[in-house]
């Protein structure tokens, strides 16, 4: 591009003039300010816990590519954190999901009170961050107080008082993790740390999440809960009976969410909310096998599916008795 | 490859040569980005409790401002079509501006994304082979490539014309040419991919909309060239640099269309929404009229529909052949796309929750410096860039013997 007036254009080192010691000890100066501001700027990091951070973290493999005796090392660290943190030892195990079993949960409208004990008991269960003991806002169970009439979400209330339950005019909804064949939040992991197990339960790998909460905006279930912060536990509150990819303490900045608490459920008990449940509102089992309960009920009762217009074809069925 | 050391070198000397002006604009933009900094420091030691996010708003600023900046980054391809596709003098002589700003503004679009994960050290993940990259069923993943492509493209595009320049050469076409068309498509890309992200969601009624790509490209071609509208205008004074108005008044004549465009397609979507008024109004009833006594969108939105209004009237009427006019048009509009595009598609897409409930959100001061920090970087980046490649597309920043 030539200069508009053809004078020959002047190199930059022409214009300006070149270093003295006068302008020398201004950009020192100005460089030790500049300096002291980046120190400033970083300081907070100083609060940063030794294990926040750490090598064997970061060199940590995907729960599906590690070998069984990684896998072993990475849960005997976990017992040994948590043994450090809040001096009790947990058993922490992986349990595999078992060949032809699939899991599927069933949940009686017309029996449920809305009493909200199975929310109460999947925290009590699952070692979610609390701050204080009934806390349940960490629960992966959400109960709605619906008006009779309709079934319209948006009217719904979830911070009715649970001791003057039922209500009259007033029916109960209990969600959760729908566990959905089709399920929008694996398809929007950008990074593969939650998948679909072939027992058809949802799980996380919460030492490769990133925590970018793309799940949390796919999920139709409002069913994903994020650790903003560390999560709050006292010991008494920590439940020793644990799974590798359920109920283990979680790390801040991750994702969590129900996984019909599968370190009960492959052992062969109940999720803990349906023991709980005090009208045998809930149902649960395998699928795959012709006589269990749920399969008579999926065949036979009048079954609502909630949202099924997204498309999710979910393993978790509302149904009416009467 | 002494030479190449030589301009490395004498590059990073003129970076810390200038007026008194450029010293106290960077010291400015230095003190705020340092302060975001430390705020984000603070909030990767507590966690992003500090932000005003929440399992019912799980996204807020920092993904209001991301969306909004991947649209200004796209918009670089305003001054490449008319400078490579119809060959437009006064275009080519300042589009290489506009990459440099798509490179600024990519770079502020990553640190937004970045500030916004839980586990920001676990990047790592994301990468092929130690990684386990969900490619290509997360639109997720898409977006990275799509992101770190256009940025590698707009350097690669910049660096290899600006070190020509430097030299004296004339720039080899097969060098650059086939990227500068590529990257036409990846802009367009990158936005549409974007959308996507939100688009693709089944169970955000609100974002689950084919309007939502074809709007965030419109509204970005307004407000992407609206912003180089007012830069080329402070480049103009502060570089010296000879910008012909002839560019500035095509760039209005871009916006002009872009900006119909956007109305016309924000009054599609209000018509859908509102006319026949299914359960999935709920959110557009939160953005535009307050849901339930929750209202704290209403009096934003309407500021940036009002500003985009005036912003349009003054472009459509003669008003805006002065410079004057069409800068106050060029900033009701960018801040009126800021806010609509930003807060305004977000936020709605979490309220009502999936499940009827309604909490509102409000970024925290923690998380608002952030985000002033990274803006503050973005334009730190871009005032640097310009720094060095002024003097270099001026000649003064030449190589021994080369002909300026």
């Amino acid at each position: 591009m030539p200069s508009p007036d053809d004078k020959p254009v002047k190199t930059i080192e022409e214009r300006i003039r070149p270093v003295s010691r006068r302008t020398f000890l201004k950009g020192s100066a100005a460089s030790i300010v500049g300096m002291s501001g980046l120190v400033a700027a970083l300081q907070p990091l100083l609060k940063l816990e030794k294990e926040d951070i750490t090598l064997d973290q970061l060199l940590q493999r995907h729960y599906k590519e590690m070998t069984p005796a990684q896998l072993d090392k990475v849960m005997k660290r976990l017992q040994e954190k948590c043994e450090r943190e809040y001096g009790v030892s947990a058993s922490i195990q992986d349990l595999k999901p078992q060949d032809g079993v699939g899991f599927a949960y069933a949940l009686n409208l017309t029996r449920c009170v809305g009493c909200r004990k199975c929310a109460h008991a999947c925290l009590a269960e699952n070692n979610q961050s609390r701050e204080y003991d009934d806390d349940i806002s960490m629960s992966y169970i959400r109960v709605l107080e619906l008006q009779k009439g309709s079934i319209n979400l948006e009217t719904s209330n979830q911070y009715y008082d649970s001791e003057s339950v039922p209500r009259k005019d007033k029916y109960y909804m209990p969600v959760q993790c729908h566990q959905c064949r089709e399920s929008p939040c694996t398809k929007a992991c950008p990074v593969n740390a939650t998948w679909q197990e072939p027992d058809g339960v949802v799980t996380v790998d919460y030492d490769w999440c990133i925590g970018c909460r793309y799940c949390m905006a796919a999920c139709p279930y409002d069913a994903r809960r994020f650790n903003w912060e560390n999560p709050k536990l006292e010991k008494r509150q920590i439940n020793l009976d644990q799974g590798y990819l359920s109920n283990r303490l979680r790390p801040k900045g991750v994702v969590e969410k129900c996984t019909f608490c599968l370190h009960r459920t492959r052992a062969g008990k109940y999720p803990a909310c349906m023991e709980v449940c005090p009208t045998g509102a809930r149902v649960f089992g395998n699928i795959l096998d012709p006589n269990s309960e749920i399969n008579y009920i999926l065949h036979n009762k009048r079954v609502y599916i909630l949202k099924e217009e997204v498309g999710t074809n979910p393993r978790f069925y509302y149904f009416f008795d009467t | 490859m002494t030479e190449y050391l030589t301009f490395i070198l004498r590059v990073f000397r003129l970076s810390f040569q200038g007026g008194w002006k450029y010293f106290a604009w960077m010291t400015f933009l230095a003190v705020l980005s340092f302060i975001g900094l430390r705020a984000y420091n603070i909030q990767l030691v507590e966690g992003l409790s500090v932000t005003g996010m929440t399992d019912y708003v799980s996204w807020g600023a920092y993904i209001a401002n991301f969306t909004f900046l991947v649209g200004v980054a796209a918009a670089a391809v305003m001054l490449v079509i008319p400078a490579y596709v119809y060959e437009i003098k006064s275009m080519k002589q300042v589009v290489i501006l506009g990459e440099m700003m798509a490179i600024a503004v990519i770079i502020m679009c990553l640190l937004f994304v970045v500030v916004d994960l839980g586990r920001p050290e676990r990047f790592l993940h994301m990468i092929p082979p130690f990684g386990k990259f969900n490619f290509p069923m997360s639109m997720l993943s898409w977006d990275v490539i799509a992101l770190n492509g256009y940025l590698l493209l707009n350097l690669h595009i910049c660096g290899y014309l600006l070190y020509k320049r430097y030299r004296g050469e004339a720039p080899t076409a097969r060098f650059y040419i086939p990227f500068v068309f590529i990257a036409i498509v990846w802009a367009i890309s990158i936005h549409t991919v974007t959308a996507f992200l939100y688009v693709g969601l089944a169970g955000r009624p609100f974002w689950n909309h084919p309007i939502v790509a074809p709007r965030f490209l419109a509204s970005a071609f307004s407000a992407g060239p609206a912003l180089l509208v007012i830069t080329f205008q402070f480049i103009r004074k502060f570089c010296h640099h000879t910008i012909s108005d002839e560019s500035i008044f095509l760039l209005r004549r871009i916006i002009t269309i872009a900006m119909l465009i956007n109305l016309f397609l924000l009054g599609c979507e209000v018509f859908t929404e509102f006319y026949s008024g299914t359960y999935h109004v709920a959110s557009a009833t939160y953005l535009f009229l307050g849901l339930h006594g929750h209202n704290s969108l209403v009096p934003w939105i309407w500021t940036a529909i009002g500003m985009n209004c005036v912003a349009m009237i003054l472009l459509l009427t003669p008003l805006s052949r002065r410079l004057e006019w069409l800068n106050a048009a060029c900033m009701l509009l960018f801040v009126g796309i800021w806010i609509e595009k930003g807060m305004g598609l977000i936020i709605p897409g979490f309220v009502p929750n999936p499940l009827g409930q309604i909490v509102e959100y409000l970024p925290s001061v923690n998380e608002t410096l952030i985000c002033m920090g990274i803006w503050a970087f973005g334009a730190l980046i871009y005032s640097w860039m310009l720094r060095v490649a002024v003097p270099i597309l001026k000649g003064e920043l030449r190589a021994r013997g080369a002909e300026a």
